[in-house]
């Protein structure tokens, strides 16, 4: 066996070889191999919304006779129902359907928001982009959309995003 | 034998063979594989220092986070760029040897029996070690950040938790801000304090836990660390751009493995891996394992108080309290949870001395499945049986190369449940008794089933630690020869060398005088 004193330079050797062993699966490893998120000329698109619905009843206007059931500080006039709607959504991509969806509204009582988040790795070019999305049970159709002609850059994110201040379906490059 | 037995064994035996390897080249306490917990610790420490600072030069400003760190690591490269490199590349080691480190125990079986607390208290620190980890390279907000950051909010995000989900967090350039960054940082500092906290616990069945390398493993790691820094120091991607997918990217497979890993299967898919995998660790100390043996009982009589058995428990199992019957004086105490029935306490005991004249030898603290008094009696019918010479009695371990082969008619082997269960005075009670020599083995430094045998036993030997083996004993009669589970060879070529040194060596004058012939005698 080899003796292990401090000073004997095989000892040394061995140890500074099988350091360097060490070093080099740490700095490997650290960088490499390189991981292929997106393949070449792809791009992104990202369905993406956090969005309330519409409640799901109208507020109606309380009786007199209601209203006196209740207690002098819970007379509001009106009663609205917590619960919303779902929201429902569906992308086509050059005329084929990409994505069609519910996303239920959250919360145990079902008022929270709805959210959806998906991500679609699609050729870069020009494509054309079609949103369509309904927020109220009370509408049997969609009642918002958006539909473009996009150009996409490889590796660039789209994102479709919900903004009611600009209308509803926005598309984000 | 159960596949999984099998699993275990082959293991070991790899795992061993490994470790010899590295005995070649590496004293016991240089040999980083018989360190794995105390290398892990000192990453910790390499990483929270180098952190302090790269904390202090840091902008956390989102514009300027990612040209704070381009300045240190270019401009500045022999102080904040050399301690990011140190960082990051001590924090990929820290993964390394926490791995290595629990399969080493799982191979060695320490997972179960009174070991379930600290095996169970591990398993929250791996996934604290990912999140301070993964953390940090959000911080850094290039495009590996930003890879990152998005694969963790959408894995997050599938388990429905935050009311607006973690990604749209990240959704569009002006989707970040500041204070984002903020709390990111707040992050990589909070949660390695909790990783410091659950590494407390893990330790905490541990006496004189294995916290700081020996000066040659911790310089050695450190030069190694401090040269592939300077050969390959860490760079930033480019800057962070939301508009943008980073297509490929060199990640750190230490840490960010789960990001393809979840790409190439679900979030979903990614939880159900991480869920099954945190739930095997867990019940593995849960499935059927060999019944531990009885632990350590004090005999009040016999016990003075003296608490050698108290500093030498490995495992906090000996307590010391007032002794009921005598003001000022103490009493050991065994909890029996914590026992690890390894005999070590016995070997301790002062009281433990073959010398005693009693018929019956009752010690302070003894084990019931092998006392020191049945430990006497085999000994000496053992070398009364001896028929050849030189006359050598072998004190083998359980644990360690099987001692028993070396059975022979000049050779009485002893097997202890662990070599730090030996009294010295059993060497001198042996030598005095009419052998010639007296061979110890077990595991070695670092591979000790119950941590301290070996290192305890040298002590005592030595006379550095007490109690220990009288001066007047000729240490040319004794002999001691580490040799684990797989180098039954080595320890066979150690007896044979002992023996020829023994031939050569004869008749003494320094021989200790016979001073039990009676016993010795009556077994004869």
């Amino acid at each position: 066996m080899v003796s292990k004193s401090a000073l004997n330079p095989l000892a040394l050797a061995g140890q500074a070889l099988l350091y360097g062993l060490f070093a080099v699966i740490i700095g490997y490893f650290s960088t490499a191999p390189k991981y292929e998120h997106l393949p070449p000329d792809h791009a992104l698109i990202k369905l993406s919304f956090s969005h309330h619905g519409q409640p799901v009843a109208e507020c109606r206007k309380r009786t007199p006779e209601e209203l006196a059931r209740l207690a002098p500080n819970m007379r509001a006039p009106m009663e609205c129902v917590r619960e919303r709607s779902p929201v429902r959504v569906q992308v086509d991509l050059d005329g084929e359907p990409l994505f069609a969806g519910i996303a239920p509204p959250s919360g145990l009582s079902r008022d929270g928001t709805s959210t959806i988040y998906r991500r679609f790795e699609i050729p870069a070019g020009e494509h054309t982009l079609a949103v369509k999305m309904n927020d109220s049970v009370r509408i049997k159709d969609f009642n918002f959309s958006k539909a473009e002609k996009v150009t996409l850059k490889p590796a660039q994110i789209l994102v479709i995003d919900f903004d009611a201040e600009k209308g509803g379906v926005v598309f984000i490059q | 034998m159960s596949f999984f037995a099998a699993f275990r064994e082959g293991g070991l035996a790899l795992q061993q063979r490994v470790e010899n390897l590295f005995d070649v080249f590496f004293d016991a306490a240089g040999n980083p594989w018989r360190h794995l917990g105390a290398l892990g610790f000192f990453f910790v420490w390499l990483t929270a220092a180098s952190g302090i600072y790269l904390f202090a030069v840091l902008d956390t400003g989102i514009e300027d986070i990612h040209t704070s760190i381009e300045y240190y690591t270019q401009e500045q490269w022999y102080l904040g760029g050399l301690l990011r490199s140190l960082h990051r590349y001590s924090a990929d080691a820290l993964i390394v040897v926490m791995l290595l480190h629990l399969a080493r125990e799982f191979f060695y079986g320490r997972y179960h029996g009174f070991r379930w607390f600290s095996w169970i208290t591990g398993v929250p620190v791996i996934w604290l070690v990912y999140a301070s980890g993964i953390g940090g390279y959000w911080l850094v907000w290039d495009q590996l950040g930003q890879f990152s950051a998005i694969a963790s909010a959408e894995w997050f995000d599938w388990l429905a938790i935050f009311s607006t989900p973690a990604m749209r967090n990240f959704i569009t350039p002006a989707a970040v801000n500041d204070r984002l960054f903020t709390l990111l940082v707040f992050l990589h500092i909070g949660i390695p304090l909790l990783l410091l906290l659950a590494l407390w616990v893990h330790i905490q069945r541990i006496s004189r836990a294995d916290v700081f390398p020996s000066r040659s493993l911790g310089w050695g790691t450190f030069a190694m660390l401090t040269a592939l820094s300077l050969i390959k120091p860490t760079v930033s991607h480019g800057r962070a751009d939301l508009s943008m997918v980073p297509q490929t990217v060199g990640i750190d497979w230490y840490y960010l493995f789960a990001h393809p890993l979840m790409y190439a299967t679900s979030p979903a898919g990614l939880w159900a891996i991480a869920a099954v995998a945190t739930l095997l660790l867990c019940i593995l100390p849960l499935l059927p394992h060999p019944r531990q043996p009885p632990v350590a009982v004090v005999d009040p009589a016999n016990c003075n108080g003296c608490r050698r058995c108290f500093e030498d428990c490995p495992y906090f199992a000996v307590v010391m309290e007032p002794h009921p019957d005598k003001p000022g004086h103490q009493l050991a105490r065994v909890v029996p949870d914590l026992c690890a029935s390894c005999g070590i306490c016995a070997g301790a005991c002062p009281s433990s001395t073959p010398f005693r004249s009693v018929e019956r030898l009752v010690t302070g603290i003894d084990m019931p499945r092998q006392p020191v008094s049945a430990l006497r009696e085999e000994m000496e019918c053992k070398i009364a049986a001896l028929a050849a010479s030189p006359k050598i009695v072998v004190f083998g371990c359980e644990c360690a190369a099987n001692a028993r082969r070396l059975e022979s008619a000049d050779t009485a082997v002893l097997n202890l449940m662990c070599s730090g269960l030996l009294p010295p005075s059993f060497v001198e009670y042996a030598l005095r008794g009419g052998a010639d020599g007296v061979l110890i083995t077990g595991c070695r430094e670092g591979s000790c089933a119950y941590r301290f045998g070996a290192q305890w036993t040298e002590g005592r030997m030595s006379g550095t630690r007490e109690p220990h083996l009288r001066p007047t004993v000729p240490r040319e009669r004794l002999r001691i020869a580490w040799a684990d589970r797989p180098e039954a060879g080595s320890l066979a070529a150690a007896l044979a060398e002992f023996r020829k040194n023994l031939q050569d060596l004869g008749a003494d004058e320094k021989r200790p005088r016979a001073y039990t012939p009676r016993r010795i005698a009556y077994h004869g």
